[in-house]
């Protein structure tokens, strides 16, 4: 009798936490899936909002340099093309100085000096981007218009097909400023990422190549940087991500020119810097819509990029199983 | 007869409840709401204060913009829309608003030409268009030179400076260039934004002022206050009389009290370019837009007797604040529109002078 009991009990044990596992498996199923339908949320109402500009400019949105609220007549050119640049600017100089960094404190730095250094690299990513923003436009661009600009100009503007890229009045604002603040917000991003993909090849690799009287330039060049090639292109992607989306900072030393100049001393505008300044006072249904559907090839953009990071990393976590 | 009696009898309660509910609703009105321009936003901001002081009626103004502004009040979630450019007669019709001037400001030219004392340099409508258009690209260019005889202008490059956001002040100024240049209504055009041919933008009145402060050979335009509280170095412009002025308080009044307000359409009056001896060329108002038709009447009357109230006490408010305010004759124009034009669902006005809570 007793025995039946305790059997009935643990039965009835069990279907309540089959039940309770069965709840929080939907709990937490909707949580993620909840987050998926944000995603598409966005990108629905993206769509939506950019169908009037998709409708009325068609094809030809992505590859028309106007941007004209008076007459009606939008392309996205200018502002794609100010995006990828200051990125790109971005990345040539964030990306060496955050593999230096990051080799200095995995690899170089004495034990009592890799701490400080990295949070020091980590604080930068915490200082808000409003601030870069005020320090390029009132500390920078003062001094390089004073200093650096006219010089630049002076001797590589001469230069035959680079040339270009260096002329134009020193104002201290512009496309490279625009890159150049962004390379410093991005620099703990990237160099976070390093740090951690370099701290995991495996010691043995290292050692050996040590041991076979390997440089310490030459076991970084030949078996951390190969083991880690992927995540470190990852952790570039992840950098970019953030250098595209960027706001506030840009727009306040890009210039805010809705022009395509060759110079990168002549100020120009990206998606997000377009967006921060006419969103508010744009009344007209196609400039509105003309906004969105910028807004919608950001989302684009930063979406491909950052898919292609993750894949990256990823591909570099299922490696670690099979070599480490 | 006796029923007769007991039914008037009934009507009268009837209505006199009805005219307490009335007056109880119209007293519980103790918030209203705007949104819209950022440039009337600390006036509005103080007289909601004062006005809030007196009244216990607190005034609740989002300044997100002339764009944001129009669009909540046609969204309806807000009491009112304020806008620094007008609306045209038509649109205010087909949204069923009607919309009047609050307050006036001026947009001024603000310079760094090194070697000219701040006030001193002179330019035209027409030189200042062809600087925009990037024409004119020297300082020392004749077209500029023969307006300042006796002034020494600098062999500098000219860089434009204009705003990057979409802007009432954009907005005035381009207006003005329109008017009084061909070449600009027919390559540029009036708007909040337009496509700039030569020049960089600054983000805001601070942006304009810092580039304009920071490149040497620049100019720029920026709102009258903000140039007068920031010392900025301005330049005299040739108004349509052929006088060269000053933007000054008087300068702007005389601006507005010139314009023919009577014969403007909804009140659709832009104030540049015009005539008198004394009026500053680029002169504007902002406006408030709010239905004509009132689903609720005490709001809309809440909201009235706060302008009114404005209008009425409010001028020294927004002179300390640099702000210049309606001549009493376009005041008095316009409350006469409000008793006039603004009703409840059942075409009773909603507001009127002796209801006013000044």
């Amino acid at each position: 009798m007793s025995l039946v009991s305790t059997t009935e009990h643990t039965r009835l044990l069990l279907r309540r936490g089959l039940r309770i596992d069965g709840l929080f498996h939907g709990l937490s199923a909707a949580a993620a899936v909840l987050v998926l339908l944000v995603v598409f949320g966005v990108l629905a109402a993206l769509l939506l909002g950019a169908l009037p500009a998709l409708q009325r400019f068609g094809f030809g949105f992505l590859i028309s340099d106007a941007w004209n609220p008076v007459t009606d007549d939008f392309g996205a050119l200018v502002a794609v093309f100010g995006t990828l640049v200051t990125s790109a600017i971005a990345l040539c100089i964030a990306v060496p100085i955050s593999f230096g960094i990051a080799l200095f404190i995995t690899q170089l730095a004495p034990a009592w000096l890799k701490q400080p250094v990295a949070t020091a690299v980590e604080l930068l990513a915490a200082i808000p981007s409003i601030i870069y923003g005020m320090w390029g436009l009132f500390v920078f661009a003062p001094r390089f218009a004073g200093h650096v600009q006219p010089w630049i100009t002076d001797h590589l503007g001469q230069w035959p097909l680079l040339g270009p890229l260096f002329q134009g009045p020193p104002m201290g604002i512009g496309m490279f400023t625009a890159g150049l603040i962004l390379a410093i917000m991005v620099i703990p991003f990237i160099a976070a990422v390093m740090r951690d993909v370099f701290d995991i090849v495996p010691a043995v690799l290292k050692e050996s190549a040590y041991g076979l009287g390997a440089t310490t330039w030459e076991v970084v060049w030949q078996v951390v940087l190969p083991y880690t090639r992927s995540a470190v292109i990852g952790g570039v992607m992840l950098g970019l991500g953030r250098a595209l989306g960027e706001t506030m900072a840009v727009t306040f030393v890009i210039g805010n020119a809705q022009r395509l100049d060759a110079s990168l001393f002549m100020p120009g505008s990206t998606i997000a810097s377009t967006l921060a300044n006419e969103f508010t006072e744009a009344t007209g249904e196609l400039h509105t819509a003309s906004l969105i559907a910028l807004g919608l090839i950001l989302f684009l953009i930063t979406f491909v990029v950052l898919a292609l990071a993750r894949l990256m990393l990823l591909r570099l976590a299922s490696r670690q199983g099979t070599v480490g | 007869m006796c029923k007769q009696i007991a039914k008037r009898v009934l009507l009268g309660v009837a209505g006199l409840s009805l005219a307490v509910a009335g007056f109880t609703q119209a007293a519980q009105v103790t918030e209203i709401s705007g949104a819209g321009a950022t440039f009337p936003y600390p006036v509005y901001a103080k007289w909601a204060e004062a006005y809030a002081a007196k009244t216990g009626v607190k005034m609740n103004y989002q300044s997100i913009g002339s764009g944001g502004g129009i669009k909540q009040i046609k969204a309806k979630t807000v009491d009112f829309g304020a806008s620094d450019a007008p609306l045209k007669p038509a649109e205010l019709d087909k949204a069923g608003l009607m919309q009047f001037p609050m307050v006036m400001g001026g947009v001024v030219p603000v310079v760094n030409v090194p070697g000219v004392q701040p006030g001193n340099l002179k330019l035209s409508g027409a030189v200042l268009a062809e600087i925009f258009l990037g024409e004119i690209k020297q300082w020392d260019d004749p077209r500029i030179g023969t307006l300042n005889p006796g002034v020494k202008l600098p062999h500098s490059a000219i860089t434009v400076v204009h705003r990057a956001d979409g802007s009432g002040t954009t907005w005035i100024f381009t207006n003005y260039l329109s008017k009084v240049s061909r070449g600009w209504s027919s390559k540029v055009g009036n708007n909040k934004s337009v496509a700039w041919p030569v020049g960089v933008g600054g983000k805001g009145n601070e942006g304009v002022a810092s580039y304009v402060g920071r490149i040497k050979g620049a100019i720029g335009y920026v709102e009258y206050a903000y140039a007068l509280q920031n010392h900025m170095s301005y330049a005299q412009l040739r108004n349509q009389a052929g006088q060269f002025v000053s933007p000054t308080s008087a300068t702007f009044q005389a601006a507005a009290a010139n314009a023919d307000w009577g014969h403007a359409p909804g009140f659709y009056m832009v104030l540049t370019d015009q005539p008198g001896e004394q009026s500053w060329p680029i002169t504007g108002a902002t406006f408030i837009l709010v239905y004509k038709t009132q689903a609720k009447p005490a709001t809309g009357a809440a909201v009235l007797n706060f302008f009114d109230w404005a209008y009425h006490n409010g001028d020294g408010m927004a002179q300390q604040l640099d702000y210049v305010p309606m001549p009493a004759s376009v005041v008095s124009l316009v409350e006469k529109t409000w008793s006039k034009e603004i009703h409840d669902a059942d075409k009773h006005a909603v507001w009127s002078v002796n209801m006013a809570a000044r």
